[in-house]
């Protein structure tokens, strides 16, 4: 199999069982999640707070005042990458045009120097997390393996992806045939690791607005 | 009522619904709940962290209700969760919680740990890891109507004390009456300021109320241990004389937690909505000010600030009606640092100051009270729950701080114009 092969197949049939599993795995986690129901609240709301649900979705992604004084590191980190990947993701030209190929839906791209930037900026961010889960005693308590696959698993896509673009360690089919393993093996495996929070986070934020806006408390 | 680690592992089983396992499907391990918890800030052990908490209770969500998890259970792949990890836990989901909330305040994914730790008391109960403290608090609260013990003879003593000195007289048993008037353990034996202040506001005002003999104690520790059976018998008390009595309105005392249990899970533990209202005393009385009702002369000069205990606060969105109240009778209100919703606890909360174990820890705890309370150069500090006043007049005494805690309702009541008569 040469290179060219092995990039026909990571956009072939590859790519179509690392969309599968996603797709079915994410359906099978949301199920495992609404599945288990939720009974009614008996209790009279304080005032009827239509929206305070979604309203903490968008709210929650801002640190309350204080908290980015205590804890800088794991916000401003977790902003530059999560806005970083965004922007690799969605803004990147190449991307745009790969979404286009399978839905038709287009949209206009940022320049590739500003990707370039973000992309670098979201790796220094996760090489930070990373320390900074390894050295803070409270971060190294709570990780296991799984935060060290998620780690992994969304470095990949991001470090191969640069390689690529700047033709970089190894010849440019063969990368780009490697960044898109590695965005499958992201796919296939983020319903099975903390990275569900991708979807669950609504949900859960949800919840926290609803149980807080019945009690009067905007969160 | 025997209790076995299978009871308990099947009471986490019942307990599990969408919130939480959304909840841990979006944990990421980010430990910025840490950063909100009194007893991780001010003891610097990351064992504080709220959300590793509730580890046992993660685990058998995992276990039972994801795929990954059965598959690995099957294979015997998982770790189940043991009698000993439980003893273990014990002292992280009693000790060292006080159900305050803060923590899912902050959490960036929305988690709710309050609503998880709460729930996961119902299995530490029901596995017997439930503080000895507690336990008996409870079997006194459903043998004798108090937590602490305390009959009917003895409110009594106080309401006959209470017509003496103010020369109005405590209605008791009265049909028909607009209120029925609770009170804490706390109240009955530590501040017996809170019903004479009561009964002397109530008739300026004009109000009607009363109190029920075989439902006086507002505080309900079923739901501090975590037995709903226990609390829905609590809590039922006050319902049936509610009901026979025939009054619009029960007023939940200045105590945080029977707050909690009688309006947020009152109706849920009875299966069904209240015929009546639950108001907190502070509500009360904001609604009488606004409607001119109470009447207030003078202003207390010296320099206060006011503790918003958790679950009036944020977990019962009682925020506005106390500062509205101050400032009638307060010349200089000083706010203390991340007051209102995001205020911190006196560290004695959802029955910690009970459990005579976890009082170091609580003392630990409370330094960043003092902080808060040193922060606005106070020397009076007023809240609204008897319980945080107690834990934090000792935690005063034990840092040899000079300041004096009121009760809000107390305070009030120092200023009312007495004589005007509508």
């Amino acid at each position: 199999m040469n290179h060219l092969d092995l990039l026909t197949f990571a956009r072939g049939s590859a790519l179509n069982w690392a969309l599968i599993i996603f797709v079915a795995g994410v359906a099978l986690r949301l199920f495992e999640i609404f599945g288990l129901g939720r009974k009614a609240d008996l209790a009279r709301p304080r005032t009827d707070s239509p929206g305070s649900g979604w309203r903490t979705i968008v709210t929650r992604s801002l640190p309350p005042e204080g908290m980015l004084k205590r804890e800088p590191v794991t916000y401003i980190g977790g902003f530059v990458f999560h806005i970083g990947l965004f922007v690799a993701i969605f803004f990147f030209a190449p991307h745009i045009e790969f979404f286009r190929s399978m839905t038709g839906l287009g949209w206009p791209s940022l320049s590739s120097a500003l990707v370039d930037a973000s992309v670098v900026a979201a790796i220094v961010a996760l090489a930070v997390l990373l320390a900074h889960r390894l050295n803070h005693p409270v971060k190294r308590l709570l990780s296991t393996f799984g935060d060290y696959l998620a780690w992994t698993l969304a470095l990949l896509p991001l470090l191969t992806g640069y390689m690529a673009y700047h033709h970089l360690m190894l010849e440019y089919t063969l990368m780009l045939a490697m960044h898109l393993f590695s965005v499958e093996l992201l796919l296939a495996l983020l319903p099975f690791t903390k990275l569900f929070h991708t979807f669950s986070v609504f949900i859960s934020r949800w919840y926290n607005g609803d149980i807080f806006g019945r009690k009067g408390v905007a969160s | 009522m025997s209790a076995t680690l299978a009871k308990g592992l099947n009471s986490f089983k019942e307990v599990i619904d969408a919130p939480i396992a959304s909840f841990f499907s979006s944990c990421v391990h980010c430990g910025l709940c840490a950063e909100a918890c009194l007893f991780y800030t001010e003891t610097g052990d990351a064992k504080y962290t709220p959300i590793h908490k509730l580890e046992p209770l993660r685990r058998v969500w995992q276990q039972e209700y994801t795929l990954l998890g059965k598959v690995g259970k099957a294979l015997g792949l998982s770790t189940p969760v043991t009698d000993a990890e439980l003893t273990e836990w014990e002292p992280l989901v009693y000790d060292s919680c006080t159900l305050c909330g803060r923590c899912a305040m902050v959490c960036p994914v929305g988690n709710d740990m309050t609503y998880m730790i709460r729930k996961m008391r119902e299995g530490m109960a029901a596995s017997g890891h439930a503080p000895e403290d507690l336990v008996g608090a409870t079997t006194r609260a459903v043998t004798i109507g108090s937590p602490m013990g305390i009959k009917w003879p003895a409110v009594l003593a106080q309401i006959k004390h209470v017509q003496a000195e103010t020369g109005i007289e405590v209605p008791v048993e009265k049909e028909g009456a607009e209120y029925l008037v609770l009170m804490s353990s706390m109240e009955i034996i530590n501040f017996p300021e809170y019903l004479s202040a009561l009964s002397r506001i109530f008739k300026q005002a004009g109000v009607s109320w009363t109190l029920a003999q075989d439902a006086f104690e507002a505080t309900n520790s079923g739901i501090q241990i975590g037995a709903s059976d226990l609390a829905r018998e609590i809590v039922s008390r006050i319902v049936v004389a509610a009901e026979r009595l025939k009054v619009k309105c029960v007023i939940s005392p200045e105590c945080g937690h029977a707050f909690t249990a009688l309006r947020w899970e009152g109706p849920n533990l009875m299966g069904r909505p209240f015929g009546f209202e639950v108001k907190h005393i502070l509500e009360v009385l904001d609604e009488l000010h606004s409607a001119g009702k109470l009447k207030t002369q003078g202003k207390d000069k010296r320099p206060l600030t006011y503790h918003d205990p958790c679950q009036i606060a944020r977990r019962g969105g009682v925020v506005e009606q106390p500062r509205r109240l101050l400032h009638e009778v307060a010349e200089d209100f000083r706010e203390m640092p991340d007051a209102g919703t995001m205020n911190w606890c006196c560290g004695g909360g959802g029955g910690v100051s009970a459990n005579s174990r976890a009082e170091p820890l609580r003392l630990q705890a409370f330094k960043h009270k003092k902080g808060q309370i040193e922060a606005t150069g106070t020397q009076t500090l007023i809240t609204a729950c008897a319980n945080c006043r107690i834990v934090m007049e000792e935690g005063l005494e034990h840092y040899h701080m000079k300041v004096e805690v009121l009760g809000l309702t107390e305070l009030l009541a120092e200023y009312l114009v007495e004589e005007e008569k509508t």
